[in-house]
């Protein structure tokens, strides 16, 4: 049977990287949950074949129910019913199965209901999910917004939002708006704080949003009346249960028609402030941000693959000339162009996967004890190497999807350009990620904005901001302990 | 409220003969199990996604996985657990080996007795190696309960009468029965779920104690392991375990003789054009009804 995992082996290469023996020590903490939980692993070789076994299970998910699923879900698309976002019928089964195959929740600690697993594990995952169904993926990797919760909300808020995730309700993250895009410094949308309600209300509206009818949502709001910039919005949760918010419209896009991509207007909604007022932009939504960023370079990658893989099928059966395709110089060396970008880019998301692990855990060590003069050196070096590769795997992997769904078309000649033919599908997936602010130019510009607001002036390049530009330099990459 | 059910699921570990390679015979004409992968009945993992979905539906239900085998179709029992069973039985015996239906259906009517106050007895419609369909209606003669074949999808079950959709020709039919009885289930019902992650994560390590080969490292893992975790430890039982009579047991309790086993190869002789005319239709359908070929 079909399976994403153990028919790739370069996955099962990139788990293997000797720096995972240091992740798993940091995120499971001596195996401390050993005696607590029967899911947990009691030692290194036990958390790697737990994850060898999650991968296999989102391997034959993603092979025979996402994929199988994933043209219906493009010509169905979701739809709008009184204010909701219905999903398209395939949809509902894709979700289904990843509940009952627990793929929810999966970087959160096992006392909420989580898998505990590491970013990187989490990136392979998504990985395969976007090979399968690009859209989808847009949906079911949206769960990453619960870091962000647990990392800023309060251990009531944690008490209560992160099981739901775990167990399967789905997430957004309600940044834009119509007249804030790339400039969420603009975010218009109004909290005021009620005393007779005890909790926000939040008024205005949100456009663009992905899965914008999401059970659990993380919105940017103004809460300090009269400010212009960044400093006066703050971060909030909107509870789908609690109503206030509708679905005004759902737009019609070029592809990834299974991620509802929604206008949401809010009456009064009723909200829980998440960390601490006017650092919504500024701290919050820049971590949110990192954390998508990774996202979309596994998705970039898993889409890439997809390309290459239907074009070297392609290629394989298609005869002209009294030979297979393939055999022609020009479509081999084409061939071979994208694999060379999918192993380059896969090589640089899971090592930037990988520094974000170490930081991020030893970071989450440090809420429960004082981190050691070693340890905080370490997180050190690990963030700042991850904030130097993330818009580096981002954009990269980026363009080299984009190449690679182009040069399938391609090898497809005119077949290409036929509907019924998949690659056309990944080709128009991966158009939007402009739309995602996930496209190179998008990213430099916002960063550059954000990071002039809040650090000295002058220009922020792919490499980071300036203060970090030496460090990553001088790093020797080669020589990093393997 | 429905009172919470015990269901059984019947399971059998079979080569994989949906892709069948040129090895798949060997030259005495019997299946060359080397070359086929092992894998789970299909049917009977529309069973087990039917029982499953009671469990969910009638809250304290159980379910657990029965299967007959060599020791290594524990991977049945653990290939249930994965997927939200409670608990299971392999039945493994030398004296169990060479087991025809009505023996096999003897085995399994004597290990749910065994098991004891069972409401549902459910397995699939056949096995893909053997394809007679017979097993599931013997268990349900031998334990003296009602049967259901061919079912699709079990509607409800209230005041201890179970609700059933079947799948028969021409269409479906919807039939009440009441527990406890015994379902077989047609591959025409809902696709079973996938593997959850924290049951694989917590029963990766599960075997029955035949099956424990202490060099490896699932088997030393598991030795380890059961010491603090008794749910590693599958339930495996014998002849004598089930209070059994050897002689009903395997080849001695089973009358079927296979006389030999010959691989039939399709071939066209002659050929026949025909056009889209009436008549040739009408002609296509006449003949085949007089080789009752139709009909």
């Amino acid at each position: 049977m079909a399976n994403y995992y153990n028919d790739n082996p370069n996955l099962q290469f990139y788990l293997d990287h000797p720096l995972m023996k240091r992740i798993v020590e940091l995120k499971e903490r001596n195996f401390a949950d050993k005696d607590t939980y029967d899911y947990a692993p009691v030692d290194y070789e036990d958390a790697m074949e737990n994850y060898r076994r999650v991968l296999d299970i989102t391997g034959d998910i993603t092979a025979n129910i996402i994929e199988p699923n994933s043209e219906s879900v493009d010509l169905e698309g979701p739809h709008l019913e009184n204010g909701r976002m219905i999903y398209a019928s395939k949809t509902v089964e894709n979700l289904d199965a990843c509940t009952k195959g627990g793929l929810w929740g999966v970087s959160m600690p096992r006392r909420y209901g989580g898998l505990n697993l590491p970013i990187t594990v989490f990136s392979m995952l998504s990985e395969m999910v976007a090979s399968a169904d690009a859209g989808f993926q847009n949906i079911w990797s949206l769960q990453s917004c619960i870091d962000t919760l647990y990392e800023f909300g309060n251990e009531e808020q944690r008490m209560k939002y992160i099981p739901r995730v775990c167990a399967g309700e789905t997430m957004s993250m309600d940044l834009t708006e119509p007249d804030a895009g790339s400039d969420l410094q603009s975010v218009m949308l109004k909290a005021t704080y009620s005393e007779k309600d005890g909790c926000y209300l939040l008024n205005g509206v949100k456009r663009f949003i992905t899965n914008g009818d999401s059970d659990i949502h993380l919105v940017l709001a103004r809460s300090e009346e009269g400010t212009k910039d960044g400093r006066g919005l703050s971060m909030f949760i909107y509870d789908k249960r609690q109503g206030g918010v509708n679905v005004r419209h759902i737009e019609h896009k070029l592809g990834i028609h299974g991620s509802p991509t929604c206008e949401l207007t809010y009456k009064n909604a009723k909200a829980e402030l998440c960390g601490e007022t006017r650092l919504g932009l500024i701290k919050y939504v820049m971590a949110l941000m990192n954390s998508a960023r990774l996202g979309i370079a596994a998705q970039s990658v898993g889409l890439g693959q997809e390309a290459y893989n239907e074009a070297l099928k392609y290629a394989n059966e298609r005869q002209q000339f009294h030979k297979k395709i393939i055999e022609f110089p020009a479509v081999y060396d084409m061939l071979s162009r994208m694999k060379a970008k999918i192993d380059a880019g896969r090589s640089l998301l899971y090592q930037t996967a990988r520094y974000v692990d170490i930081y991020k855990c030893l970071e989450d060590i440090q809420r429960e004890r004082p981190l050691t003069p070693e340890e905080r050196a370490e997180c050190k070096k690990y963030s700042r190497l991850a904030d130097a590769f993330t818009p580096l795997a981002k954009g990269m992997n980026s363009e080299y999807a984009n190449q690679n769904a182009y040069d399938a078309i391609s090898i497809h000649g005119g077949s290409g350009f036929i509907m019924e033919y998949k690659c056309q599908r990944g080709l128009r997936g991966l158009e939007t990620f402009a739309e995602h602010g996930a496209h190179p130019r998008g990213t430099l510009r916002a960063e550059h904005q954000l990071r002039q607001g809040r650090q000295q002036p002058g220009g922020s390049g792919l490499l980071g901001p300036p203060s970090l530009r030496h460090d990553w330099r001088h790093h020797d990459v080669a020589a990093h302990p393997r | 409220m429905t009172k919470p059910l015990k269901i059984v699921v019947l399971a059998k570990q079979v080569p994989d003969t949906r892709n069948v390679g040129k090895d798949a015979m060997t030259p005495e004409g019997t299946v060359n199990r080397a070359a086929l992968p092992a894998i789970f009945n299909p049917e009977d993992l529309n069973a087990l996604e039917q029982a499953l979905r009671l469990k969910e539906q009638i809250q304290g239900s159980t379910v657990g996985v029965l299967t007959m085998g060599p020791p290594r179709a524990g991977e049945i029992i653990r290939q249930g657990l994965f997927r939200g069973a409670d608990t299971g039985w392999l039945l493994t015996d030398r004296l169990f080996a060479g087991a025809d239906t009505l023996a096999t259906s003897y085995a399994l009517a004597t290990a749910i007795k065994k098991i004891g106050d069972v409401d549902i007895v459910i397995g699939g419609r056949q096995a893909i190696d053997g394809d007679t369909a017979q097993v599931g209606p013997q268990v349900a003669q031998k334990l003296g309960l009602n049967q259901v074949t061919y079912a699709e999808e079990i509607l409800k079950i209230e005041n201890n009468i179970a609700t059933i959709r079947r799948h028969i020709d021409g269409g479906v039919e919807t039939v009440e029965v009441p527990l406890p009885c015994v379902i077989t289930v047609n591959g025409s019902a809902a696709p079973c779920r996938p593997c959850n992650a924290k049951l694989v994560m917590k029963y990766k390590y599960a075997m029955c104690p035949l099956e424990v080969d202490a060099n490896s490292e699932c088997g030393m893992r598991n030795v380890e392991l059961s010491k603090t975790r008794p749910y590693l430890t599958l339930n495996q039982w014998s002849v004598a375990d089930v209070d059994g009579d050897p002689n009903q047991c395997g080849l001695s309790g089973s009358p079927t003789k296979v006389k030999t086993v010959q691989n039939i190869v399709f071939q066209a002789k002659e050929s026949k054009t025909l056009t889209a005319s009436d008549a040739d239709v009408e002609g296509l359908i006449k003949e085949l009804l007089e080789e009752k070929i139709i009909g």
